[in-house]
């Protein structure tokens, strides 16, 4: 079958996803839909406390159950290393992580045994069966709560509750407080959130015994890192170890991690050597999969009375949980980078307190660490408006750096890449016509309506990153094939999961080598079949990914470039469709022609060797930035405290647009989280520990009729740090969201005397407020 | 004690012996080998299982296979005819209204339901008809767009 070549470029254009035909049909293969011969089923049986002795725990009774094959406890997995953190800080306390848990457990969830069985329902039996015996003990699920005096320790060694403190300052903020002719505080929260992937995590492990290999399917965004770090725990060799994530429902962050069930369930396979499988409940993803956000903090803000912004200080209470995961004890330093927001400060001086708490880890989850900053950030600039009763558009408009200062250096220390920062600003108030809202708010709130103006002016810290800044690692690789058929296979080290990658590495593969886009099929997730690469995750697929691939595909071109002059016998020849033209001579070669005699050499250039494969591992020099603006209109029901969001305006900008209806996908998914947040969602543990929220009937996700029209808009301010100009999109909108949101609210609720609402905006909380200006 | 049951999946009978607690979810995917149908909650919260009962969208998750017994029942796998996508998926497709599609057999068929009873609704209705399948990525706007679309194509 020949290859056909195209002059029509596709980067830039709505192309539908080449992923879909297998989704919308049920043919996908997630990890649940992995089946193997002499397959074993594993259940979980998890702590019902906080934070408790284990007296006993008696497997007896699940292991009498038939079908049941083998009962774990505590005792069997000791040896086994600890599930690993990578992030590292000066005097980090860092908790064994065992995988089972040992003679304590540190919060509700916490994997006691594991019940292997030849069936799903008999391994859930067995493990209710199983008897545990506590010695419960007081817990600590709030970390301010954990912080104070006399709290309970949650790690008996260490018994202020303080995995670490962290410290970062910028300028001199003592003079900056000297000079403040103003200063605004506040305490701003930002809630535990629970990511809430569609599909739950799941592994499937299988061991071989004869061959010292391991398979092991999971639910992953980062597959090789998985890999290195099953690895070097259970010391099975890396090239015998073959991690695999099919199709990944969704992750937003959850599933970088590598869990304490990768582990066991290769454990377990490496015992019983067989496959087993591991499904998570939605239960036990609530209660066992991470968390996001969980930050109380401390906001002081110096400025001029003309607006000018001077000094921002910071005090973070990061509720971390009981144990590090992967990045745990990072994210609140990305909180620290993104804290100037947009704005010209020169002086920052920020702390970071890490709370060891009786729930479940926090970790990445959309966004990771920039949300909360970006909240806190975009709600002290609506503080301070009010303060100096300047209109809060203009008080941002002021402060923003130019156009021609970038690259813009921070006070804490990064080079924002490039921005326009008041173009989308202006861009969504000419969309909603700004000044005749105003007007309308003035009149409303004379017949006792309630509408309030909400804006965020948000930037972000993404592709993640430059290595030094990134301790997964912060490059990315790719490979090209060219098959003799002149087909084209694409190879990516960033494993997507519902991003798209198949379509948007298409296109720009079609693009650069000019063939038709049906050539070329993109794979991931198999580290069998793709070389090491770090994943997706912190919006560098395309930003980092896509520039390794665009790398890897100048280098073919350089070498089809030899082949075609070769084969046409020129000095000299340009690319024109896929094929090589002879401009002199108005000979040309096609695409399908040169891939063939590729592998056929008879010709060969000088110095060139046959074939046509490339691979490329890309190091970025820096972040990208991208930024834009959200404006909402609330209207709220003084008898109810129930929000309604009248318009929702997004302008982002996320540099040059590979496939606009992608990124209108990941904008639109994007703000719905955000608006989770900000309206809805919260992990709530009760006192005792108790995950109140932890189940999907009692966490209130967005649903269709609760989400309003969208009317995403962008410009395009292309980022210097990649050939692509592409600056990434996937956690725009949750970071842009939450601050419009909340600003709306309280904007509406202004002339009662509020001043600030924490998060989520729930009816009740509105209400109550209502109410107390009332009396 | 097993039950005999006998059923029809996408168009071909099945006789089956079945625990009486055996979900639906469960004989559709260990028993009957689809791959379409995904749980996501257990709770009948998601939709992620969703599944036509003679014609109607129920939550697989939240029935016996026992229940079934001589009824008709359509997955996802059912809905393209001799490899003709169902209008539904091709705007599903076309209007790009899935990201990880976890929840798209679901949500495709909860779709169909809701043009099958209002084949031109409005945006709120479409909301509304969808309220009872969560989708975390995409926030419902292209989704709305799909069933607009396809209103639109079946109308025309």
């Amino acid at each position: 079958m020949a290859t056909t070549t195209k002059t029509e470029t596709l980067v830039g254009k709505k192309i539908r996803r080449r992923e879909d035909p297998r989704l919308i049909t049920g043919t996908a293969t997630y990890v649940d839909d992995v089946k193997m011969p002499g397959m074993h089923h594993a259940c979980i049986v998890r702590s019902t406390h906080a934070a408790a002795r284990i007296k006993k725990v008696n497997i007896k009774p699940a292991e009498e159950r038939p079908g049941v094959v083998v009962v774990f406890t505590g005792a069997d997995v000791k040896d086994v290393g600890s599930v690993p953190c990578v992030a590292q800080l000066p005097g980090l306390r860092q908790p064994h992580h065992h995988v089972l848990a040992q003679d304590r457990v540190y919060y509700v969830g916490h994997p006691i045994a594991v019940v292997v069985a030849t069936d799903r329902y008999i391994a859930a039996d067995a493990a209710d069966a199983v008897e545990v015996e506590y010695d419960v003990l007081p817990a600590v699920a709030d970390p301010e709560k954990a912080l104070a005096p006399g709290a309970p320790p949650v790690h008996p060694q260490w018994p202020d509750n303080v995995a670490f403190t962290f410290h970062q300052e910028g300028g001199n903020i003592e003079q900056a407080f000297k000079e403040a002719e103003v200063v605004v505080k506040q305490r701003i929260t930002s809630q535990r959130l629970i990511p809430m992937a569609m599909e739950t995590r799941g592994v499937v492990a299988d061991w071989h015994a004869a061959e010292k290999s391991l398979t092991l399917y999971s639910s992953s965004q980062a597959p090789h890192l998985l890999r290195s770090l099953l690895s070097n725990i259970f010391g099975i060799a890396e090239n015998r170890l073959r991690v695999i994530a099919p199709e990944v429902g969704g992750g937003f962050g959850s599933k970088i991690d590598v869990y304490a069930e990768d582990m066991l369930m290769t454990f377990v396979s490496q015992r019983i050597n067989k496959p087993v499988k591991w499904i998570e409940s939605r239960r036990e993803n609530f209660l066992g999969t991470i968390h996001g956000r969980g930050h109380v903090d401390y906001y002081e803000l110096a400025a001029k009375r003309d607006g000018t912004m001077l000094g921002l200080k910071l005090k973070i209470i990061q509720d971390l949980g009981a144990y590090m995961q992967l990045l745990t004890p990072a994210i609140p330093t990305l909180s620290v980078l993104m804290m100037p927001g947009l704005y010209k400060f020169k002086h920052i001086s920020a702390d970071i307190v890490g709370a060891f708490t009786n729930c479940f880890p926090t970790d990445a989850y959309r966004g990771a660490g920039r949300p909360e900053a970006t909240h806190g950030i975009e709600r002290m600039v609506d503080i301070l408006a009010a303060e100096l009763k300047m209109d809060p558009a203009e008080l941002r408009m002021k402060n923003f750096p130019a156009p021609d200062e970038f690259p813009f250096p921070t006070a804490t220390g990064l080079a924002y890449d490039s921005g326009d920062y008041a173009l989308p600003l202006r861009t969504a108030m000419e969309t909603v016509e700004y000044s005749k809202l105003r007007t309308e708010q003035q009149q409303a709130r004379k017949s006792g309506k309630l509408m309030g103006i909400g804006m965020s002016a948000y930037g972000e810290i993404c592709a993640f990153g430059p290595t030094p800044a990134t301790p997964t690692g912060g490059w990315e690789s790719a490979s090209v094939k060219i098959e003799p058929s002149g087909k084209v296979t694409v190879m990516t080290g960033a494993s997507p999961h519902g991003q798209g990658e198949e379509t948007t590495f298409a296109q720009i593969a079609a693009d650069e080598l000019g063939v038709d886009i049906d050539d070329v099929i993109v794979l991931h997730g198999d580290t069998l079949l793709v070389q090491y690469g770090i994943g997706t995750f912190g919006s560098r697929g395309t930003a980092i990914g896509g520039t390794a691939l665009y790398y890897a595909l100048q280098e073919l071109k350089d070498k089809i470039k030899k082949y075609g002059a070769t084969l046409l016998g020129s000095e000299q020849v340009t690319l024109v469709g896929g094929g090589c033209v002879d401009e002199r001579s108005g000979k040309s070669v096609s695409f399908a022609k040169i891939a063939a005699e590729a592998y056929r050499p008879m010709k060969l250039p000088p110095g060139a060797d046959p074939g046509l494969v490339a691979t490329k591992f890309w190091e970025p020099p820096n972040f990208t930035f991208p930024f834009g603006s959200h404006i909402v209109i609330t209207d709220i029901d003084p008898e109810t405290g129930q929000v309604s969001i009248r318009r929702y305006v997004a302008v982002d900008d996320c540099g040059k647009l590979i496939n606009p209806l992608l990124v209108a996908g990941q904008v639109h998914g994007g703000v719905a989280q955000g608006l989770g947040q900000a309206l809805w969602e919260e992990a709530v543990y009760d006192d005792n520990g108790q995950l109140v929220s932890g189940e999907l009937t009692d966490y209130a996700v967005p649903r269709a009729h609760m989400m309003p029209w969208i009317e995403a808009s962008h410009t395009v301010t292309p980022s210097p740090v990649n050939p692509l100009g592409v600056k990434g999109v996937g956690e725009a909108g949750t970071i842009g969201c939450t601050p419009a949101v909340v600003n709306s609210v309280v904007d509406a609720l202004a002339h009662l005397g509020v001043r600030h609402l924490d998060m989520p905006l729930s009816p009740q909380k509105i209400w109550n407020v209502i109410q107390g200006a009332r009396s | 004690m097993k039950r005999k049951i006998s059923l029809t999946v996408n168009g071909k009978s099945r006789a089956e012996e079945v625990e009486p607690r055996l979900l639906l979810i469960h004989y559709l995917r260990e028993v009957a080998g689809l791959t379409g149908p995904h749980i996501g909650c257990e709770t009948s919260t998601c939709g992620a299982c969703t599944v036509l009962l003679d014609g109607k969208a129920v939550k697989s998750c939240a029935m016996f296979t026992v229940q079934v017994d001589g009824r008709q029942i359509t997955t996802i796998e059912g809905l393209a005819a001799n490899g003709k996508l169902d209008l539904m998926q091709e705007a599903f497709w076309n209007e790009h209204a899935l990201q990880c599609g976890f929840c798209t057999p679901g949500m495709i068929l909860t779709a169909k339901q809701l043009l099958a009873d209002n084949p031109n609704p409005t945006e709120a209705e479409i909301r509304k008809g969808l309220e009872g399948n969560v989708c975390r990525c995409t926030g419902y706007q292209h989704i709305v767009n799909a069933v607009k679309a396809a209103a639109a194509k079946a109308g025309a």
